[in-house]
């Protein structure tokens, strides 16, 4: 009933492990807590310092009480909510009703406010675009102090730049959204085992004609002629004649009860892994029905997964290569990380479609490449060889993944950048609104 | 005894706006209970009520929702009354709306105090003796009122709040033996660290619980009567301890 902030530092991190000292304000009222706070935050699953304060401030909001929903409309789909109701809790709700979110991220541990600031994309980007294409309004409290409503009619430019915004034009108190009508919660799945990266971007394209979502995951250890081996993934909502009658039933998961030494993860053990996951996929080719967390969140099923990456963490270094550079593009950048000896975890390319309406928003028509990288002394060394790369090849980075990318770098592959920060200065001329992140990447003032 | 058993119930819940009340009571509803909610703030009580039906899939305007304050009990009797005529009757009363406070601002603050004592013991215990009279005139129902295990044993960094929770909870203790054979449930949730927007802010001690995992275990607890709960369920050992601890080292410990 009655609400308190009180004090207590602890460390805040992001999802890579990589953390900072500070404090999360929480509370049901968002509209409250939001009053003179600097950033606002949800699940923490940005792998970076993207939902990290600024050194100097060291509190952040955490939108993850205020979780109700406002609206919804059986006729249209249409729904409102608070910011911090998660997409897990979305699913249970709706699933069962016969409705999805359009576009969902790789995980159901992220609020809606998140996948807002992040203007999430999917599987199925080439078809849907991402979030923001479906965000009708947004509910903000804006760095005057103000609360209002911003859409494609009102306060244009406020809605665009906070889709995939990264939190930085204001705190996003509801998101109004228009969910899609789904024929069951099985999905309809053909996977694939494929031999190279260049087979990978030939079948992503195919794949990607006939089936709305679909994925790759690639082993990244084997070199020369197989380089980029991997199964190719690619589905839809079953429709009701070919599905179980039943509802999916939940499934199992297992938690990663503590870190892993740094040591496990060598070339070894991520080898093991990847080889495992490989020959998992005896015949050639698969088809049938599968749950829907199978197919969409399959590292949901290991709560603390990124445990696995020991106590110094990992980075995540996700880019889109656009069609412009050809198909060997996603060939010559897997090659500067393994002749530095990079490994990978975990490597998931996909395609992207058209640019959305968000003015930062990541994807562009092109490959998207995501690579798990356990940090080490070199990284930063890696991240910049590989963005000198992306650079050149006229692609550009995911600020949500982000943790070592250089400003210059940033700066040179965003010619979106300057539009952005005028509508921010518009909105918030003193640089209220800022993260570790924007401080890095942006300028802002620490 | 097993009286959950026959179906949905109507049930009145103080508090569902916030933390573990809204826990329960989406919990309540998505199984089909029908409710009607009390509390403060008209807009938040729609926003609440607005999240419980599109959550148990009901038409709009089928929970409904009264103004009640635990600071004017003039409010309780109207606001009871209310949600009776529009549920055509009342099985459960749920009270978790309370007052939290440090100890050091409230030794600071003698107002603060009487606020906090007059919220979490008198005007609480004036509430449930309009609801139990409204119970018990209808033949019996179930009382689920929200302690804490702040009441069990004076505590140096819960001095005033567990002192009024510890009252609190005799009272309902009471009222289970008094009312028993009349056929009212009195069920006592004594909830140990949950993480709520009360307790936003101060640091989770281990075992603190999630406000979904209260709501499983007083649900069930309000279905079989069970005149006292620990929630979460590691609360129950733990204090089962801090009850027996001698008071030479209750004089030691932080706790």
């Amino acid at each position: 009933m009655r609400n308190g902030n009180g004090s207590g530092v602890s460390m805040i991190e992001g999802w890579g492990g990589i953390g900072v000292p500070g404090r999360e304000l929480r509370s049901e009222n968002l509209e409250r807590v939001t009053e003179r706070a600097v950033l606002s935050r949800g699940l923490g699953r940005s792998y970076g310092d993207s939902s990290l304060p600024p050194a100097s401030v060291g509190e952040v909001v955490n939108t993850t009480l205020a979780d109700r929903l406002l609206a919804f409309d059986e006729e249209t789909g249409l729904m409102r909510a608070e910011a911090g109701l998660s997409l897990l809790a979305l699913n249970r709700i709706f699933l069962p009703r016969g409705w999805f979110v359009p576009v969902t991220p790789g995980t159901q541990f992220v609020t809606l406010g998140g996948m807002v600031a992040s203007d999430v994309h999917g599987k199925e980007h080439h078809v849907r675009g991402c979030f923001g294409e479906h965000v009708t309004r947004l509910k903000m409290r804006v760095a005057d102090g103000r609360v209002l409503w911003c859409s494609d009619e009102q306060h244009q430019d406020l809605f665009r730049a906070t889709i995939g915004g990264m939190g930085l034009t204001g705190h996003i108190l509801e998101v109004e959204v228009r969910m899609m009508r789904i024929p069951t919660a099985w999905i309809l799945q053909e996977s694939r085992r494929v031999d190279d990266i260049d087979e990978f971007i030939a079948r992503l394209k195919d794949a990607s004609h006939r089936l709305p979502a679909t994925m790759g995951w690639i082993d990244l250890l084997t070199r020369g002629k197989n380089m980029g081996r991997g199964t190719l993934m690619a589905g839809d909502f079953a429709s009701a004649d070919v599905a179980p009658k039943r509802f999916p039933k939940p499934l199992p998961r297992v938690t990663m009860p503590f870190e892993l030494p740094s040591w496990t993860v060598d070339r070894w053990s991520v080898r093991a892994f990847n080889t495992a996951y490989y020959w998992k996929h005896l015949p050639r080719e698969m088809h049938g029905i599968v749950h829907w967390e199978t197919f969409f969140y399959p590292l949901d099923m290991i709560r603390h997964w990124n445990r696995m990456y020991g106590a110094r963490g990992f980075t995540q270094y996700q880019c889109v290569l656009p069609d412009s550079a050809g198909p060997s593009a996603p060939r010559r950048l897997l090659e500067i990380l393994t002749s530095r000896g990079g490994a990978s975890m975990l490597c998931v390319i996909k395609n992207c479609g058209p640019e959305g309406k968000g003015i930062l928003s990541f994807p562009m028509p092109g490959t998207s490449i995501a690579l798990d990288i356990p940090v080490r002394d070199d990284t930063q060394q890696l991240v910049d060889a590989l963005n000198e790369f992306v650079l050149r090849e006229g692609g550009r980075i995911y600020l949500t993944k982000d943790q070592f990318t250089r400003p210059e770098h940033f700066r040179a592959m965003e010619p979106r950048l300057p539009k952005f920060q005028e509508i921010r200065a518009k909105w918030d001329p003193e640089q209220r609104i800022r993260s570790a992140q924007s401080v890095r990447l942006f300028g802002d003032k620490p | 005894m097993d009286q959950g058993a026959r179906g949905p119930k109507r049930v009145v819940v103080l508090g569902a706006t916030s933390g573990m009340g809204r826990a329960l009571a989406r919990r309540m509803a998505a199984r089909g209970d029908r409710l009607h909610v009390l509390g403060i703030g008209d807009d938040e009580l729609a926003r609440s009520v607005a999240d419980l039906e599109i959550r148990a899939g009901v038409r709009s305007g089928s929970i409904g929702w009264s103004r009640c304050d635990l600071e004017k009990p003039e409010t309780f009797a109207g606001a009871l009354e209310e949600a009776e005529r529009k549920l055509g009757g009342l099985d459960v009363v749920v009270v978790t709306a309370a007052m939290f406070a440090a100890q050091a601002d409230l030794e600071s603050d003698p107002k603060l105090t009487q606020r906090l004592l007059t919220i979490d013991f008198t005007n609480t215990v004036l509430f449930c003796e309009e609801a139990k009279r409204r119970l018990l005139a209808r033949g019996g129902g179930t009382l689920c009122v929200f302690s804490s295990v702040a009441g069990e044993r004076g505590r140096k960094p819960v001095a005033l709040y567990g002192a009024a929770k510890a009252g609190l909870t005799r009272y309902l203790e009471a009222m289970d033996h008094k009312h028993h054979a009349e056929g009212l449930r009195v069920v006592t949730v004594k909830p140990g660290f949950v993480k709520t927007g009360m307790t936003a802010g101060l640091k989770p001690p281990p075992f603190a619980g999630e406000p979904e995992d209260v709501a499983a275990r007083v649900m069930r607890a309000i279905d079989r009567g069970t005149p006292e709960v620990y929630a979460p369920v590691a609360w129950g050992p733990i204090m089962g301890v801090i009850r027996r601890l001698p008071r030479f080292v209750m004089r030691r410990v932080g706790f």
